[in-house]
């Protein structure tokens, strides 16, 4: 037998193709999620040389997507500029969580043990609608964040946004997600 | 001083995003001794990152 050559084979990066485009639709709509995972693949199969093995296979593949996406994202939110009158709102809505004197108004139930949740089916279909309620800006800064762990400065740039724009936006998308989670899971007496 | 609940939130939420000046740190720590609240919403912002990327990496 021949002596493996460096790599990555076609058909283990094919076979990556389910994750990436998970990974791809929690930031893009389809068909720009398609578009991505379809460019990754390909960028990935011309580059197979390139790939090290010192990370595995679904790191670095993980790795172009991000790149690929941050490339969408940027294009896209150029063409569309965010409306101030949701910006409004959706200020309105967080400052309604909390009284004048900056106590909390009302933040009444108790998670018990989250971790809990996480072994629940029904859970994930609770963030999933948590997070689609979500104002398509601040979700996507939190999803930069949270889901590509981009840090702060990097998000900023891809979307041409401040750093204290950036801040607001993450602060408001986790107030709004607790208190969605609460009314959709934590506070439920049956789940 | 000691910040209220809403400022709180605020270096709570930033804490996850930078690291917070000393002078923060200590508003924070001060807050969070005496707000029962504050502390759950610490521990749910923990919680809400670790289940993000248990959804991401598992589906």
């Amino acid at each position: 037998m021949e002596p493996k050559a460096p790599g990555a084979d076609h058909a283990a990066i094919e076979r990556e193709r389910g994750y990436l485009l998970r990974y791809a639709r929690l930031q893009l709509r389809d068909p720009a999620a398609e578009d991505a995972v379809q460019e990754t693949l390909l960028a990935a199969i011309e580059g197979a040389a390139r790939f090290s093995g010192k990370s595995s296979l679904r790191t670095w593949l993980t790795g172009i997507l991000k790149h690929k996406i941050i490339d969408h994202l940027r294009r896209n939110s150029r063409e569309q500029p965010l409306s101030s009158g949701d910006d409004a709102a959706e200020a309105d809505a967080v400052d309604a969580l909390f009284a004048g004197d900056g106590h909390w108004r009302d933040f009444s139930a108790d998670w018990g043990n989250p971790d809990a949740a996480l072994e629940n089916r029904r859970f994930w279909a609770a963030l999933e609608l948590c997070v689609q309620r979500l104002p398509a800006r601040t979700a996507r800064v939190f999803m930069m964040r949270e889901v590509m762990e981009m840090p702060n400065e990097e998000i900023c740039k891809a979307l041409d946004i401040t750093a204290t724009n950036c801040w607001v936006l993450l602060h408001r998308a986790r107030l709004t997600l607790r208190e969605c989670l609460e009314l959709q899971w934590f506070g439920k007496p049956e789940k | 001083m000691i910040p209220t609940c809403k400022e709180t939130s605020v270096l709570l939420s930033q804490g996850q995003d930078r690291r917070l000046k000393p002078s923060e740190s200590l508003r924070l720590r001060l807050h969070l001794l005496i707000c029962r609240r504050c502390r759950s919403f610490s521990q749910q912002l923990e919680f809400l990152r670790a289940a993000v990327r248990r959804y991401r990496d598992h589906g």
